[in-house]
């Protein structure tokens, strides 16, 4: 098997020894394609043309093409318009916005200033999960602190007539926040409800001003795009999804961590990188994308590439690229349960059908695991399910359906012994660690 | 079609819609009806209920109609098997943690929950997990709170954010576990608050004082009209067996759209106070006796028969009805008594030859939203008329620059431009001079000492515009010391700023005691007396021989007329209520219904006459008003007094004002007093009266007695 590259795009600086700082992102080519923008040679249509090309799509899970969404704000209008980084990353199972933040921070920075610079925004922020608070806060910090001093932020950057002031904003801790709307809700300091749209938030974002909101990864790919070309970027993927993505890999797993690689690498070469299956076990599902998108049964994924293509005509989503492995030892009911109770928990409470769902769910799940589950609750789960999926706010209520319905899909035997045997799990671990 | 309308298909009608309207607003328009909890025509969508989902053509999704923007060719299925789906998924949702307690829920019958739930849910539940469990709030003596029933609709958190400006209510925790809640235990006591009962879909916010007493299929609905300021809010009253249970508002755009004030909804409790006069009452030796009806009347037409016309004075409430009024200036004018008036808290008479006929508003309620500036003056205008307050705010919130003139500092949930404190002489003197104003020739030694502040100036600016602006006059500068100077100076500036200069009178019908000629400087119609009456401050010093009170309390409506100043008088009381100051100053008691008892017309601030019919059973041998003054008419002997019937009564008074119409050019203001220079610039101090403590049913209101805005009145 021919090797695959790694650490093309975001990573790109982590073989570094310190590879969070200025100089180390200089070395790498970093500032360059900020420079040419500081020094006139790129115009802001130039640079959305360019992300437009480059197949770049949100990595915050929708996957909408970036340069698409950049070309919907008012660039023209003379109005305060925002940009704001989404670092609120909070999907069970991701992790490697985290990694931007810790170790190459300038590769966010740079975007977020040619990002800002393309729809006319002149504030910029971050809006970053409360728990980073340790490490990829301070972290993100400094280099802001850094780009500040080297003059690459500020009023009048350089005499370019150019102004962004980017700032730092600490969340809470709330899932729901990671929701654009919700995030810019509490952005002004309000609860983090989801507004409906539309409007949308190009036309009434942040305090009603045109905002675009992208995420971390999304907006840290940018520079390597103009630096080397959207062809480049295009290039390092496949067919509809350009460059490269990160892969969270948890779970059953030998070598679990955050992986850099192309689009379109199949899932054998990922497991294969990994280490595999922990133990050599028999690999039972995987979870693609994120706690909340469609389960997958190993013979389903085995034969798939991890793009957004492969993963969708296969009945799943590649939501967040966070993989989540689980062997033959694992038990489904419980694993559907415990995603249950998260977004039970995580749910803001609004909309009818996700406040009052989401816990009838995780209940009956519940009860299923408590030996008291009969045989028609696996039908009233899914269309519980099915009576959430696509009637609220924000995608949250899809999130809590996704898992369900896909659960049952592919392991409705799992539930079936479970109800049939009073709790018995069908893998029959005694002593599995439940939550 | 015009550039704003476009064709939709809803239903399989082609139907127009404006441009930016939502779904729901075009399909109310048709017999399509969407379901709908969180929606409500006067606040912001929040579409969280779910509940109006609907199925739009080529939409990947059913799609909220509350927020969903229609659009040109849009084909709208309401009623779809798809559509319904999503509607009754949502009705189940909403159900199984919902108590369902309809049976012992005083919402049951008008219940939004129930209603739709009986087109959209099932026979039976589906759920059988543990149902949530929601701690209730104490959040005072108006609304009741029964929050396991809440279904997150959040109207009653948009009401607080939007209508009234005070965020009492908001919700605290996420999924689940979110709740609506106070977040410190507090009571909510805006003068608008009681709404949210009427906004709550179900039965979590419910009227307190209701509580258990009827059930909604019991009662009658009578139209009505609220009788506790100038505006005349629309009401329903909600009898049962000709007891009113509680009271709702009644929907009109032009005066109070979907709301009224706590007062208006509360009010009726004083109908069924212990303090009732039950039967007519005689004070003989010092005692308190019944009397019959028939020798109580025959007592007091002996007396009036041979009283000294210039020795006996009619004094009415501003409540009383058109007909009452008129009935009254009948009988006065018959005895030749011109000391009569229903201005009872007035002092500054000295001007009232140049009152406009019938003071007004000046302009519709309505319209106050469409004015671009707004200068209240003497007025704490929240509490002398809430709806009118609620326009202000309204006015202001859509940019409107809001000015006000007061001693007092009151609070108010928006922007107030310039907030001139202290004399209110003195800040329109400095308004007048900022404006580069003439003074009138009395005031012309003040107003060389004045010299305009800088927020007197910065008002004189926001004034000095093409702008459509009002001028109101509120209850503290009608009943100043010097009530007449604040007029005069300003319809000054309302004349050099071509603002409209308008009135917020006391009571439910001032515009309508004027009119009758109540008033001891006019009769009827604003026809001129030869004799001038007394004022009430004459009245009060001058120990007259005989007192008519017609629902006044001395003391109380008439703050200048004490027990001690009427120990000489006989005096007639005819009043709802014998409280301790009648019992102390009159002789005779002639128990009158209150305004839920009687027939009448009230006219409010905008000239709007509403009749309305008695609502409640009398209670004990009461009578209404103008029963009451017809029997003595009669007793008098007086020619055409025979009235069968109120209605008889406003007939005759129609046909008297169609033969002698009134003039309506509008006076010159002008000042004839000679004016103690040396305390005009003083701050009187003029207090407001309380707001539940303004007329006689409030005082007896026991809810409205409890509550914070009530025990704030008694400390000041
Ligand atoms: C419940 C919920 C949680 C989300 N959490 C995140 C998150 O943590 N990080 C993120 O980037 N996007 C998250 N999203 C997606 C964002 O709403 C948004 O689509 C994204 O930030 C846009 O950026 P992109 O276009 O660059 O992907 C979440 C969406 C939902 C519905
Ligand atoms: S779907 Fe859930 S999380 Fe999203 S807005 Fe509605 S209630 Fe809130
Ligand atoms: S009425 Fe539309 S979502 Fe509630």
């Amino acid at each position: 098997m021919k090797s695959i590259p790694e650490n093309l795009v975001c990573f790109n600086t982590f073989e570094a020894d310190k590879p969070w700082t200025y100089e180390t992102y200089r070395k790498h080519g970093g500032y360059d394609a900020w420079d040419r923008i500081l020094k006139g040679e790129l115009s802001p249509e130039q640079v959305i043309e360019e992300v437009k090309a480059s197949g770049l799509r949100g990595r915050g899970g929708a996957g909408f093409p970036t340069g698409l969404k950049w070309s919907f704000m008012p660039r023209l209008q003379p109005i305060q318009k925002y940009l704001v980084c989404n670092s609120d990353e909070s999907e069970p199972g991701t992790c490697h916005d985290r990694e931007v933040l810790r170790k190459n921070p300038h590769a966010l920075i740079e975007g977020m200033a040619i990002a800002a610079y393309a729809m006319g925004a002149t504030i910029a922020y971050n809006y970053i999960r409360g728990e980073f608070m340790e490490e990829p806060i301070p972290r993100f910090e400094l280099a802001v602190k850094e780009a500040y001093e080297h003059k690459l932020l500020g009023k009048n950057i350089q005499s370019s007539n150019i102004d962004l002031e980017l700032h730092t904003f600490v969340g809470a801790g709330a899932y729901i926040c990671g929701e654009e709307t919700a995030l810019l809700e509490s952005l002004e300091g309000k609860q983090g409800k989801p507004r409906f749209k539309p409007p949308f938030p190009a036309n009434f974002g942040l305090y009603g001003k045109p905002t675009t909101i992208n995420n971390t990864q999304s907006l840290a790919s940018v520079p390597s795009i103009i630096r080397n070309g959207a062809k480049w970027f295009k290039d390092i993927g496949v067919e509809n999804s350009g460059g490269t993505a990160q892969f969270s890999v948890s779970g059953h797993i030998e070598r679990p961590g955050n992986y850099e690689l192309p689009m379109g690498t199949s899932f054998k070469e990922l497991l294969e990188l990994c280490g595999g299956v922990l133990g050599g076990a028999k690999l039972k599902a995987v979870i693609p994308g994120g706690s909340s998108v469609p389960v997958m049964p190993a013979e389903t994924i085995l034969g798939c590439t991890m793009d957004y293509d492969s993963l969708q005509k296969a009945g799943s989503s590649f939501g967040t690229g966070a993989v989540i492995v689980m062997d033959e030892t694992t038990c489904m009911v419980k694993v559907l349960r415990r995603i249950a109770r998260f977004y039970m928990a995580e749910s803001c409470g609004q909309c009818t059908p996700c406040r009052e769902g989401t816990g009838w769910l995780y209940r009956m799940l519940t009860r299923i695991i408590e030996g008291q589950g009969e045989l028609e609750d696996l039908t009233k789960l899914v269309e519980i399910a099915n009576k959430i999926e696509g009637h609220t706010i924000c995608a949250l209520g899809d999130a809590a359906a996704w898992p369900v319905q896909s659960f049952l899909k592919h392991f409705h035997h799992e539930f079936e012994y479970m109800v049939n045997n009073k709790g018995r799990s069908i893998v029959s671990i005694d002593d599995e660690v439940t939550v | 079609m015009s550039d704003d309308l476009i064709e939709i298909e809803i239903d399989g009608k082609s139907v127009q819609a404006k441009k930016g309207q939502m779904i729901i607003e075009a399909t109310d328009t048709t017999s399509s009806y969407v379901p709908r909890f969180c929606y409500h025509s006067k606040l912001s969508i929040a579409a969280n209920c779910r509940m109006c989902l609907v199925e739009v053509e080529k939409a990947p999704k059913p799609l909220p109609a509350c927020a969903t923007p229609v659009a040109a060719g849009m084909k709208i299925f309401t009623r779809s098997p798809y559509a319904i789906a999503a509607q009754k998924a949502t009705m189940e949702f909403l159900l199984i943690n919902h108590p369902l307690d309809c049976p012992i829920c005083d919402q049951g019958g008008e219940c939004e929950l129930q209603d739709i739930a009986m087109g959209y849910g099932r026979g039976i539940s589906r759920y059988n997990d543990n149902k949530r469990v929601v701690k209730d709030k104490n959040i005072g003596p108006l609304v009741s709170t029964d929050m396991t029933r809440c279904i997150h609709c959040t109207r009653c958190v948009r009401f607080g954010e939007e209508i009234t400006g005070v965020q009492d209510l908001g919700t605290v925790m996420r999924g689940e576990n979110m709740r609506i809640d106070t977040y410190v235990e507090k009571s909510i006591d805006h003068e608008l608050s009681s709404n949210i009962i009427d906004l709550c879909p179900v039965g979590a916010l419910n009227n307190k004082p209701y509580r258990y007493s009827a059930r909604s299929w019991e009662m009658i609905q009578h139209e009505t009209i609220a009788a506790h300021d100038c505006v005349g809010s629309n009401i329903y009253a909600h009898a049962l067996r000709g007891t009113v249970k509680r009271v709702v508002p009644r929907e009109n755009e032009a005066i109070n759209e979907t709301w009224i004030s706590d007062r208006d909804r509360f009010s009726y409790e004083g109908i069924y106070s212990d303090e009732r006069l039950m039967s007519p009452m005689i004070k003989k030796d010092d005692q308190w006796q019944e009397i019959s009806w028939k020798d109580a009347l025959i007592e007091i037409v002996e007396k009036l028969k041979v009283v000294e016309n210039n020795s006996a004075a009619v004094l009415a409430s501003p409540n009383s009805t058109l007909e009452e009024f008129y009935l009254l200036s009948r009988l006065s004018d018959e005895l030749s008594i011109s000391n009569i008036d229903h201005r009872l808290r007035m002092v500054d008479f000295t001007d009232q030859l140049n009152d406009p006929k019938i003071p007004l508003l000046g302009i519709n309620i309505a319209e106050i939203e469409n004015c671009k500036q707004i200068v209240v003056v003497g007025s704490d205008i929240r509490k002398e008329a809430p709806i009118i307050g609620h326009r202000i705010r309204k006015a202001a919130l859509s940019g409107a620059q809001i000015g006000i003139i007061n001693e007092n500092i009151n609070e108010y949930f928006f922007d107030v431009a310039v907030y001139l404190s202290e004399s209110i002489i003195g800040n329109l003197l400095g308004l007048l001079s900022a404006l580069n104003g003439e003074p009138p020739e009395e005031m012309r030694d003040i107003f060389k000492q004045i010299k305009p502040t800088k927020e007197q100036q910065k008002l004189a600016a926001i004034l000095n515009s093409e702008d459509k602006k009002h001028f109101i006059l509120g209850h503290l500068a009608i009943n100043h010391p010097y009530a007449s100077a604040i007029r005069l100076l300003s319809a000054k500036i309302a004349e050099l700023t071509g603002a409209v200069l308008g009135f917020i009178t006391e009571g439910s019908n001032a515009a309508g005691g004027h009119l009758m000629g109540v008033l001891p400087h006019r009769g009827f119609a604003g026809s001129s007396r030869e004799i001038i009456g007394h004022s009430i401050s004459e009245i009060s010093e001058n120990n007259l021989d005989l007192l008519l009170l017609f629902n006044a309390e001395p003391g109380k409506d008439i703050p200048n007329l004490s027990a001690e100043k009427l120990t000489d008088s006989l005096v007639i009381a005819l009043t709802p209520y014998a409280t301790e100051n009648y019992k102390t100053t009159a002789d005779i008691m002639l128990p009158i219904g209150t305004f839920a008892e009687t027939s009448g017309t009230y006219i409010n601030c905008e000239e709007r006459w509403q009749s309305f019919s008695g609502i409640a059973n009398p209670v004990g041998e009461s009578r209404p008003g103008w029963k009451v003054l017809r029997a003595i008419g009669s007793l008098l002997g007086m020619s055409e007094f025979e009235f069968e019937s109120s209605e008889s009564v406003l007939d005759e008074i129609s046909q008297r004002l169609k033969d002698t119409p009134m003039s309506n050019e509008i006076n010159n203001f002008s000042l004839q007093n000679k004016i103690n220079k040396k305390d005009l610039l003083d701050t009187h101090l003029v207090q407001s009266v309380p707001m539940y403590e303004v007329d006689s049913v409030l005082r007896h209101s026991a809810s409205l007695q409890l509550t914070p805005e009530a025990s704030r009145s008694d400390s000041t």
